[in-house]
């Protein structure tokens, strides 16, 4: 939901490299059916957390709906499943 | 008994100022629980000495006030971390595993486009890349 503007001030401060996406308008949000309504900043609509591991042809392989949003994948999960994708 | 109470508040507090960074503190807030304990000993302490037969009502009436705005924080805390943080969507529709991940066309933060084919079929480091790693992050409370 960040501005892109938003996200690179983010990104240069905490040094991150990755692809770092910007969906304002919670485009790609809806499409996973990943809206929380209403439980972000000032009201807006958020994203519930989730990971999604995506193969080379499109396939979902491995994906962490959390059911509290306390906890997220921790990176050892994602490696683990990262390396069954051949 | 005042120590119990600052005890509390830091309990409260110290969960989005300190514990949140480690996930060993965050998934489960075994750290703040552990302090809300300490904390809950300490009134416990506090407020029995106030309530010996020579104190005075004052300190009565303050310990109790003291003992329920402390049961209140930990009361909150317990809400927020296992009831209210469970409050998400049911999201069906999300792709299950073995189904087609929806294309999506986004913006980086140089402001250039991506789409999920496009970091799909993008070679890292030279080589074809083995899939794509998709984040949600929701970045709020």
């Amino acid at each position: 939901m960040d501005s892109p503007e938003e996200s690179r001030d983010l990104c240069q401060k905490a040094g991150y490299t990755f692809t770092f996406l910007s969906d304002p308008k919670l485009n790609a949000i809806s499409q996973y059916d990943l809206v929380h309504k209403g439980q972000g900043e000032n009201g807006r609509d958020i994203a519930r957390p989730a990971e999604f591991l995506i193969d080379s042809s499109g396939t979902v392989r491995w994906r962490m709906l959390t059911e509290n949003y306390w906890v997220r994948a921790r990176p050892e999960q994602i490696l683990d499943a990262a390396k069954a994708l051949r | 008994m005042w120590a119990g109470f600052v005890l509390s508040i830091f309990a409260f507090l110290s969960y989005p100022l300190i514990f949140v960074n480690w996930a060993v503190t965050r998934d489960f807030p075994w750290a703040n629980l552990f302090f809300f304990v300490v904390a809950a000993g300490l009134l416990f302490i506090g407020v029995r000495r106030a309530f010996a037969p020579n104190r005075r009502r004052v300190s009565k009436i303050v310990a109790a006030i003291v003992a329920t705005l402390s049961a209140l924080l930990l009361g909150m805390f317990i809400f927020t971390a296992f009831v209210a943080a469970r409050w998400l969507p049911a999201s069906a529709g999300a792709p299950q595993v073995g189904q087609a991940a929806p294309e999506f066309n986004l913006v980086d933060i140089t402001g250039r486009a991506a789409s999920l084919s496009g970091l799909r079929s993008q070679p890292i480091n030279g080589k074809p890349a083995k899939g794509v790693l998709l984040i949600f992050y929701r970045g709020y409370w």
